[in-house]
């Protein structure tokens, strides 16, 4: 009897937990939200920020991509593709992002870029210069 | 046996779980949040339309107005975009599919705050108002005019009003009076017998007959619903009651609709829609031809010479952002139709893109049961709905109706463009 109460006690509990989860689906709380970090292999420092605040849901809106050296050196010659997506959702951007710009100074513009709901966001940047390709993910909560 | 502490908690826990599912708590924070992103207050100003230079023109609106109501620009003589877009019905006929010349395939959208939208049509297939407003006149199951003959009627009817508008009129003289690139095998082939020149001549009074309608669609804004009151009121940090006041089982709904049932992820911010296309597992109506939603209308729109970087617009390639940087391949196109806005959903029975749904109690159901998509994968996650849930996600649904005086001014929206 103890033992079906236990178990009832864990299905409860799973289930709570489940629909709690559902409900909110928020994002991780450990979740990294630096808008500068090395990629993965460390080949560059990127760092991120849209190009006019506040940075809205919905709109379309451009970023900054600033690329150097891990010893900080402007990175001028980078090829840079965008993806990203929702990964509590299971789906990609709504737009095609690109870079449209190379700034100088390592400074790239990307245009088209929306956030057409709320929530963890993951936008990711794969890079190519000099030879070398590395990429990074950045997450964005709206 | 006496009662185990264990079973005396257990008992305590499905209570409170009971009481959760049955009372609504107060509003959160975080759904107080949400619920004022979603108030018509967070409206943000009508965007500029670079691509249209007579978009806030009143003369235009006036133009466009007059053009809306036009039977004359149909085959018949019977048909204008107010048959399909009734004024007293919010800018939508109520129907499953459109009724013009003959039957279409889709169901019409409503008007209202339709200018806030990056793309025209369930699929998007044009990326302007004014590219939008073109479509109907040619199509044959709609106005089944002709592209000539359109142009030949605002020459004969509007000359005075378009003139002050755009300009002179190109010269029609010499040209057949009926030809374009959609209508009968007869006016295709006079079409391609035109020059470019003369072709273009035609074309340039048709993207300026748009114009003119976008101008006047423009004028058709969101009104105050019941909802947006109370969201003022919660915003304002003032109790909601009175008419302000929503009752339990709509507070209920609001609660579902932003958490559990998770509408909120695709009906966000003021007009209720993410401007986005998605596939909702909706099912494909027997009888109809195949329709892939955003798939095929990518291509349409990318080679519609109306589209914001073609010749007829007035805009700089750059200001043609939407088109520039949209999703042109890839799974998540397949089905995928645009969210439409939920104000005033109650009173627009059926449902989908192509009315496949006649009741909001059975949309719910649909997006509770998520079935698979008949192609391409349902974004959607089933979950769980007690018939109490179900009615107050409708009860919800309802507060986005205006009331009183609003509801009169919704009927009239756009008859009387003001400054005009």
């Amino acid at each position: 009897m103890k033992k079906l109460i236990y178990v009832l006690v864990a299905v409860v509990a799973l289930a709570v937990a489940f629909v709690g989860w559902r409900m909110t689906m928020s994002p991780p709380d450990d979740l990294d939200l630096a808008r500068s970090k090395p990629t993965q292999a460390g080949t560059f420092v990127v760092a991120v920020g849209p190009e006019s605040e506040p940075l809205l849901q919905g709109p379309l809106h451009s970023w900054i991509v600033t690329v150097t050296t891990p010893a900080g050196a402007p990175v001028d010659d980078a090829t840079i593709s965008v993806d990203g997506g929702m990964p509590q959702h299971g789906h990609g951007l709504p737009t095609a992002p690109a870079v449209t710009a190379a700034l100088g100074e390592g400074r790239y513009r990307i245009e088209g870029v929306r956030f057409n709901m709320g929530g963890w966001w993951e936008l990711k940047l794969a890079i190519a210069a000099g030879g070398a390709s590395d990429a990074v993910t950045f997450n964005l909560v709206m | 046996m006496r009662p185990s502490r264990l079973t005396t908690s257990l008992a305590a826990l499905a209570a409170v779980l009971l009481s959760a599912a049955c009372k609504p708590s107060s509003v959160t924070e975080e759904e107080a949040r949400i619920v004022a992103s979603l108030s018509l207050s967070a409206l943000p100003p009508l965007p500029a339309d670079p691509s249209n230079r007579v978009a806030d023109d009143p003369a235009a609106a006036a133009l466009g107005q007059a053009l809306f109501f036009d039977h004359d620009l149909s085959a018949d003589g019977a048909v204008s975009c107010a048959s399909c877009h009734q004024p007293t019905r919010r800018f939508q006929d109520g129907i499953a599919r459109a009724i013009g010349v003959g039957e279409a395939d889709r169901r019409t959208m409503p008007l209202e705050g339709v200018a806030w939208s990056p793309w025209q049509f369930w699929d998007g297939r044009a990326d302007s108002l004014w590219a939008q407003a073109l479509g109907p006149w040619e199509n044959p199951v709609e106005h089944g005019g002709n592209r000539v003959a359109l142009v030949r009627r605002v020459a004969s009817a509007y000359r005075a009003e378009y003139e002050s508008v755009f300009g002179p009129l190109p010269d029609l003289s010499g040209l057949p009076e009926n030809a374009g690139p959609f209508g009968s095998e007869t006016e295709r082939a006079a079409w391609a017998a035109l020059s470019n020149e003369e072709r273009t001549r035609v074309d340039r009074i048709f993207a300026d007959m748009g114009k003119a309608i976008a101008a006047f669609e423009r004028r058709i804004v969101p009104v105050e619903t019941r909802f947006d009151r109370f969201a003022d009121a919660l915003a304002a940090g003032r109790r909601p009651e009175g008419e302000t006041a929503l009752s339990d089982l709509e507070i209920e709904g609001l609660k579902l609709f932003v958490g559990k049932a998770a509408c909120v992820d695709c009906h966000n911010g003021p007009r209720l829609t993410d401007d986005h296309f998605h596939n909702t597992g909706v099912p494909a109506v027997p009888g109809l031809p195949e329709d892939r939603g955003r798939a095929t209308a990518v291509a349409r729109v990318l080679a519609d010479p109306f589209n914001c970087l073609g010749a007829f617009s007035d805009a700089a390639p750059g200001q043609c952002g939407e088109i520039r940087f949209m999703v042109k391949e890839g799974e998540e196109l397949e089905r995928a139709y645009k969210t439409p806005s939920l104000r005033g959903v109650a009173g627009r029975a059926p449902y989908m893109h192509s009315g496949q749904i006649a009741t909001l109690e059975v949309v719910v159901d649909h997006y509770s049961r998520a079935p698979e998509a008949p192609s391409g994968h349902t974004e959607l996650e089933p979950f769980v709905l007690t018939d109490r849930g179900r009615m107050a996600l409708v009860a919800f649904l309802r507060t986005l109706e205006p009331a009183g005086e609003e509801a009169g001014a919704a009927a009239l929206a756009g008859r009387a463009p003001s400054g005009s």
